[in-house]
């Protein structure tokens, strides 16, 4: 696996999810407010090279939740706790999951995660 | 009853406190198999599985439907389910079958073949296929840091304690759920001070967990628990499709998941629906590779005692995390909570896992005592830990564990608990004062804390999570406060979470933000001389456990003075009736000048001398140069004695009176065991000699057995007496020495 780990091998490539150069992170880019928060997330193409790794590594299911975590990166934390909190056992209807599962997929493009969706529900 | 004061003091042993009951089928409490286990079968159509263990599509249930859709691989099954159990039950302890094809073969199997293959395997077979299964070649380990009063500082230190002694993951969680940002935010601050790097988790409940993850406290969790019955995994209050949302959810925050199972919890919570521990185990860890985790914890964690009160309870233990491992899932193996009273029984069930290596050997290492584990686990706890370094050294096994030096531990528990002080001041949190930083680094437990102002603290705590407190923060509160190695530390960790590498199966960071995984360091077990081998650097820091020093140093100190005798004369064989030798070995008073137990040569003498002059006859001290023996110093001396008696003396002190005419192997007294012997006993070996001189009757000098004597002393011992060899001459006549004043 010639491309792991990625933070030694592609260090020069690897971007932040504003864009930042990885090997651009340093303590005084922290101290002087350069890098916020929101740079210390991984982005959906970093998550998409892990899933290939997994991959190749005879984990299909891993890569699986890899792209699906892909699909999520982008996705609000107050959408996701919803979408956690519709998928608990007696929480809603299935027509309201359905509803949940469409959204993923024409609001976020997440067609995957509203697969799992889909499939919890039962269709 | 017939009295017996054996079985009343057993009764008082701690085996007895243990609970123990025969097994209950019906009702789960057996391990396996169960009477309503489903007997293996698969039915693919179309490349879907439309029948499994026995059950068409239409009578699944949910576990059923998840596992069929997402768990069995369809292009695989048929082969593997063809294939006989045993036939798949050899393959595990085959070394000719590497472990690539075992995992492919394994992807294809039903829960219920897969626990029927794994119980045709005895107790060191299962090790033997865990050796081989584990993910990752290299084991390292989990710790626990919590404490009852709460208190930042100690979690800190103990936190800097816990990677310091090598582990590479942390786990605490919270008494009051809404201390639970300030725990993380102390064990992260502790986890990257010193040695540094390891990754840190909170547990909590979900949501919670999930915003502490993104705000940076922590870098990964583990509490996705999952059940094998539906109704189970419905009281605990989640659905397979849930449970693997959230796993991509951490995963796309950058954070590392890993989910928890484990046998009993069915039977406990009432529904195992007369299934077996193992078999619902099994449809567990389907599930859980199902929804897309790189790995678990299993091996019962906190239900253990359940299955350790049934036969097979700790072979069933191991067949679980066997079945995680065969599923290609990361595996940290339990040993968390307390499962028996008995040191010996904790001790023996721990090897299953320590053995045969795994990814991590414990859950939660308790990092602190017991009485401050708030997971309900120290079954190994931080005064267990010496006893745990000696087993690495033993076995030559691995445990995940290094030996370090109480100095060392010292500086970063003072350090850590500094860093805390530092930031609670620069963030405006509630004081942690001097006294209470010095009391975190010293303490043994919480209960030598003071009480810290709990509503102020959780206030504080929750002000910063919901104004959006994050790791930010606290990197550049350790920068303006002097810690800035610290943050630089932290910094390195959280910036992992951009590339994704530690969400790959077993991964663990090391020092200098290493990552290392199932990926990078696979195992490659195949036979002797493969997979993981104790070497180099890392065997020479497990065999440098603080408390073993340089033999060579054994009993110095002794050389460097000048010696007690002087040699008058070539020592001739005596006429005079009241002529005692006292022989004495080729070191003594010179090269060595005390005893075992520490008594100096000097007084050893004084005390013979009195108890031969006592008596009326005249004592000689004669070296012996040719023989380190006690027997043949004995020997020699007394060929030489007028009476006929001598004292033999080894520098160590061990004694002999023998009478010439004996073998040398043959005496009137032994006393092989000198650390039992005082001067007063030296006294009465003087005396007894020289009444077997006058003829007289004797009682011999009382000596003391003690079992342990020979344990303790036996390193002293080989040590002394080598150097009492190094010092004969073999061609060396007896010399008649005189006492230096």
């Amino acid at each position: 696996m010639t491309q792991y780990p990625l933070s030694e091998k592609l260090a020069g490539e690897l971007r932040t999810p504003s864009g930042r150069r990885f090997d651009s992170i340093t303590l005084d880019a922290v101290l002087s407010g350069g890098v916020t928060r929101d740079d210390l997330r991984v982005t959906p193409e970093a998550l998409r090279l892990q899933a290939e790794i997994a991959r190749n590594a005879g984990r299909p299911q891993l890569a699986g939740n890899l792209l699906r975590a892909a699909e999520l990166a982008t996705v609000p934390e107050e959408f996701i706790l919803t979408v956690y909190e519709a998928l608990r056992p007696g929480r809603t209807t299935r027509e309201r999951l359905l509803d949940v599962a469409a959204e993923l997929e024409s609001r976020y493009n997440a067609p995957l995660c509203a697969a799992l969706v889909r499939e919890a529900s039962g269709s | 009853m017939e009295p017996s004061k054996r079985f009343d003091t057993r009764a008082a042993r701690p085996i007895q406190r243990d609970s123990f009951i025969e097994e209950w089928p019906e009702t789960g409490l057996r391990i396996f198999p169960g009477p309503a286990d489903p007997r293996p079968s698969i039915t693919i159509r179309g490349g879907r599985v439309v029948e499994l263990d026995g059950k068409s599509e239409a009578e699944f249930d949910m576990l059923d439907r998840f596992i069929a859709l997402r768990a069995i691989d369809p292009g695989v099954a048929e082969e593997a389910m063809s294939l006989a159990p045993l036939t798949l039950a050899r393959m595990l302890v085959d070394i000719n079958v590497p472990r690539p094809e075992i995992i492919r073969l394994f992807r294809g199997l039903t829960p219920a073949r897969i626990v029927e293959i794994v119980a045709l395997l005895n107790t060191v077979e299962m090790m033997m296929a865990l050796q081989k299964m584990h993910a990752r070649r290299t084991p390292y380990n989990q710790a626990h840091v919590t404490n009852r009063k709460e208190n930042p500082a100690l979690l800190a230190a103990d936190a800097a304690e816990a990677v310091e002694r090598g582990f590479a993951e942390l786990e605490t969680t919270v008494g009051v759920a809404r201390y639970a940002p300030f725990n993380a935010m102390a064990i992260l601050i502790g986890s990257q001070t010193g040695r540094g790097s390891a990754l840190t988790q909170c547990a909590v409940e979900e949501a919670l967990s999930l915003k502490l993850a993104l705000a940076g406290l922590t870098t990964y969790a583990e509490t996705l628990s999952v059940y094998g019955t539906e109704q189970a995994f419905r009281d605990g209050d989640d659905t397979p499709w849930s449970k693997s949302f959230l796993a991509a959810a951490y995963a796309s925050r950058g954070i590392k998941v890993r989910f928890t199972s484990g046998t009993g919890s069915e039977a406990l919570m009432g529904h195992s629906e007369g299934k077996s521990m193992l078999y619902l185990e099994a449809r567990c860890l389907m599930a859980i590779r199902g929804g897309g985790s790189q790995g678990v914890q299993n091996g019962s964690i906190s239900c253990i005692a359940l299955p350790e009160s049934l036969p097979d309870g700790v072979r069933g233990v191991l067949a679980e995390n066997l079945i995680a491992s065969l599923l290609d899932l990361e595996l940290a193996s339990g040993n968390d909570a307390m499962a028996s009273h008995s040191e010996i029984r904790k001790s023996a069930k721990l090897m299953l896992q320590f053995l045969p290596g795994t990814d991590f050997i414990f859950s939660g290492y308790s990092s602190m005592p017991r009485e401050d584990n708030l997971f309900g686990g120290g079954n190994f706890d931080t005064l267990d830990i010496d006893d745990y370094n000696v087993l690495q050294r033993d076995m030559r096994v691995d445990g995940g564990v290094r030996p370090v030096a109480r100095e060392q531990v010292m500086a970063v528990r003072r350090r850590a608990a500094e860093a805390v002080q530092a930031v609670f001041r620069h963030l405006g949190f509630p004081e942690i004062g001097d006294a209470e930083v010095d009391a975190a680094v010293a303490a043994l437990s919480s209960a030598d804390m003071p009480q810290r102002d709990v509503v102020a603290d959780l206030a504080a705590a929750e002000r910063f999570l919901s104004s959006g407190g994050n790791s930010i923060d606290i990197i550049r509160a350790l920068a303006a406060t002097g810690y800035r190695e610290i943050a630089e530390k932290i910094l390195e960790v959280q910036k992992l979470r951009v590339s994704g590498d530690f969400l790959q199966t077993s991964a663990v960071v090391l020092p200098g933000a290493q990552v290392v995984s199932a990926i990078n360091d696979p195992n490659d077990y195949a036979g002797p001389g493969t997979g993981y081998r104790l070497d180099g650097e890392r065997w020479r820091e497990i065999c440098a456990i603080p408390q073993a020093p340089d033999p060579r140093t054994i009993g110095a100190g002794g050389g460097a003075a000048s010696p007690i005798l002087t040699p008058l004369l070539e020592a001739a064989v005596s006429s005079d009736a009241a002529d005692l030798v006292i022989a004495v070995g080729p070191a003594f008073g010179a090269a060595l000048q005390s005893t075992i137990l520490g008594l100096g040569h000097r007084e050893v003498l004084d005390a013979l001398l009195s108890g031969i002059e006592a008596e009326g006859l005249r004592p000689r001290i004669v070296k012996i140069r040719a023989s380190s023996d006690c027997g043949q110093i004995g020997y020699s001396g007394a060929q030489l004695s007028g009476s006929g008696i001598s004292i033999g003396l080894q520098s160590k002190g061990t004694t002999v009176i023998t009478r010439r005419g004996l073998p040398p192997l043959n005496n009137l007294e032994l006393f092989p065991q000198a650390p039992n012997l005082t001067l007063d006993s030296y006294r009465a070996i003087g005396r007894n000699a020289a009444r077997y001189a006058k003829s007289e009757p004797v009682l011999p000098v009382p000596t003391q057995i003690d079992n342990m004597a020979r344990l303790r002393y036996i390193v002293p011992t080989t040590i002394l007496h080598l150097k009492e060899t190094a010092e004969v001459v073999p061609s060396g006549k007896p010399l008649e020495m005189q006492v230096v004043k």
